[in-house]
């Protein structure tokens, strides 16, 4: 079973954030890790393609600048090869054109099943997975908690607000899965060698076939107006414990007659 | 007015119309003339409810049979917009709603705003305010092209009132033939027990963090939420890491909580983690380190190591009871 995973490469989070002063987009052009939430996608493609008795786990990723460090990362953890587009007219894109570009080198994978998170670290929109699926015209299951497949189907345990469902696709399918859902491995010194050798394919906008104006900037049908900073909360105390820190709360939750 | 319809995706729970469909109800209703719903399973037992908050028409999709509903669902509205766009589409931000969204998105060629905290109407349309860089600044955006513009709106953003409107018109928007991408079926549903208050409605919320040192402290942040008729919940990197499931996760990425009192232990208050809660009315954090993000947002913080002073509280606390 050969597995795509949508992998996302990010601004490192422990690093202060940036808005572009023009165009109000976050800075992206500084080095790119891969994000965290999408180990688990990663971990997950490996150990089901595994289980499937063998198959290709291949990462598809967009990224300016041809960058590449996120996806050695995850290549190191042991997927064969990773698909790349980058292009200048890539900047600016909302998530619906980063959806199409997606789809359309996800067609080029040809997966049995296609993996992503939920949402990524930097952008958290979380519409990315499920429009990748309507474009190409496929079934998706959103927030994965348990992700098993058996001969042409995906079976799900997908979370809700009021437990889990079981739910069953046929496959090819996409599926999102949360964070914690397996333990992503930790690449070997083998692995990391490897991944140096390994199959980045970069492609452009005009290789996908795509119309530069339905994508990046040109294709986005949304703008920032304005940023401007948040109400801040005032000031509160702030005991040091020595002994006698839990006293000061309960005394707040009986001011406040919690308690 | 220039915002003539909105339509507002609800979703129910045990019959009624959840809290945030009639937040979101509420909010339409103040920015344009004319509200109206799509619901599906039950919706024309929601004529009464809705009605009760403005809504003048509910468009019911019938019953899934099993689908999840993104499919159907954003089928449904596709073709509705097909016979005359309404001018926005809000959604909820939930497991359903973003599925929804993506699905719409696609199906009309349209962009979508997420995390929508706000909206207001300039700029001769809607503007759509989002909490960025945890929460320390908004950000306001808007739609470029054609409508109808989609927002996904997240939990909490608005206080529900009702207007005392009459029962709405219940008409019937079956969802197309959607073919293979309409294939998942829910084959079976758990209902995980629950002690105590729900996450999002809980009046006091505790969570725990990476500073409870490892998965089995978390039973302290259960014990003192017990003890305090709260919920318990937990900052993004415990459920990262596996200690708690992903439903008790407070943030960007999980609920937005805003309780009465909202008790931080062992969390640093990362961006993603203080927007899901940095609205709460009253906040008390308990870290070791007195830098910590989550102090600076803190009406009482506790420089202290959670091992004792968690435990502590405890005590005192069943001491009274």
């Amino acid at each position: 079973m050969n597995v795509a995973v949508c992998v996302k490469q990010i601004p490192d989070p422990a690093a202060p954030p940036a808005l572009d002063p023009g165009t109000k987009n976050l800075v992206r052009d500084g080095k790119l890790i891969l994000d965290d939430s999408d180990a688990y996608g990663v971990e997950m493609a490996l150990q089901l393609a595994e289980a499937a008795g063998g198959g290709e786990v291949t990462l598809v990723s967009m990224a300016p600048n041809g960058e590449t460090s996120g996806l050695r990362t995850a290549l190191a953890m042991g997927a064969a090869k990773a698909i790349l587009v980058s292009d200048p007219a890539l900047a600016g894109c909302d998530a619906l054109g980063t959806a199409k570009v997606l789809a359309a080198a996800l067609k080029r994978a040809e997966p049995d099943l296609i993996l992503a998170a939920t949402e990524s670290s930097d952008g958290y929109t979380g519409t990315t997975p499920v429009q990748v699926a309507e474009l190409m015209g496929l079934p998706s299951v959103t927030f994965a908690k348990k992700v098993s497949t058996e001969g042409g189907t995906v079976k799900v345990e997908r979370q809700t607000e009021a437990g889990y469902d079981e739910v069953v696709s046929p496959l090819p399918a996409v599926v999102t899965v949360t964070a914690g859902v397996v333990e992503p491995r930790y690449p070997s010194f083998k692995g990391i060698m490897a991944a140096k050798s390994k199959p980045v394919e970069t492609l452009t906008v005009a290789d996908l076939g795509l119309d530069a104006a339905s994508v990046g900037s040109a294709g986005a049908r949304q703008e920032i107006t304005n940023v401007a900073e948040a109400e801040a909360r005032a000031a509160g105390e702030i005991v040091v414990d020595e002994g006698e820190g839990h006293l000061k709360v309960i005394e707040f939750l009986e001011q406040l007659k919690v308690i | 007015m220039s915002v003539g319809t909105i339509w507002v995706v609800v979703e129910t729970a045990d019959g009624a119309p959840t809290t945030i469909s009639l937040e979101m109800i509420t909010q339409a209703r103040a920015l344009a003339d004319k509200v109206e719903a799509f619901a599906w399973d039950d919706a024309a037992a929601l004529a009464g409810p809705l009605g009760e908050y403005g809504v003048t028409t509910i468009h019911d999709v019938g019953s899934l049979d099993g689908a999840l509903p993104g499919v159907p669902v954003s089928g449904a509205i596709a073709s509705a917009v097909a016979n005359g766009a309404p001018d926005a589409i809000l959604l909820p931000a939930t497991y359903d709603g973003r599925d929804i969204a993506g699905r719409l998105s696609a199906k009309l060629d349209r962009s979508v705003l997420t995390n929508v905290v706000d909206l207001t109407e300039g700029d001769g349309g809607l503007v759509s305010q989002h909490a960025i860089f945890g929460g320390s600044q908004m950000l306001s955006a808007r739609f470029t092209a054609e409508g109808p513009a989609l927002f996904v709106i997240r939990a909490k953003s608005f206080a529900p009132e009702a207007s005392g409107g009459a029962p709405a018109a219940v008409v019937s928007a079956p969802a197309p033939e959607s073919g293979a991408s309409n294939a998942a079926k829910i084959v079976a549903t758990h209902v995980e027990e629950r002690t105590g208050p729900k996450l999002d409605e809980a009046d006091v919320v505790v969570s725990g963090g990476r500073g409870l040192g490892e998965k089995e402290k978390y039973a302290l942040i259960e014990d003192l939420a017990g003890l305090l008729n709260g919920a318990a919940g937990a900052s993004r990197a415990i459920v990262d890491a596996g200690w708690v499931p992903y439903a008790h996760q407070v943030g960007q990425t999980g609920k937005t909580v805003k309780p009465n009192v909202y008790l931080a232990c062992g969390i640093s208050g990362a961006t993603q983690h203080l927007v899901g809660m940095k609205n709460s009315k009253h906040i008390v954090a308990i870290n070791k380190d007195q830098d910590a993000p989550i102090l600076a947002v803190a009406d009482l913080g506790i420089v202290g190591d959670v091992h004792k002073v968690v435990p502590a509280l405890i005590e005192a606390l069943k001491a009274r009871s």
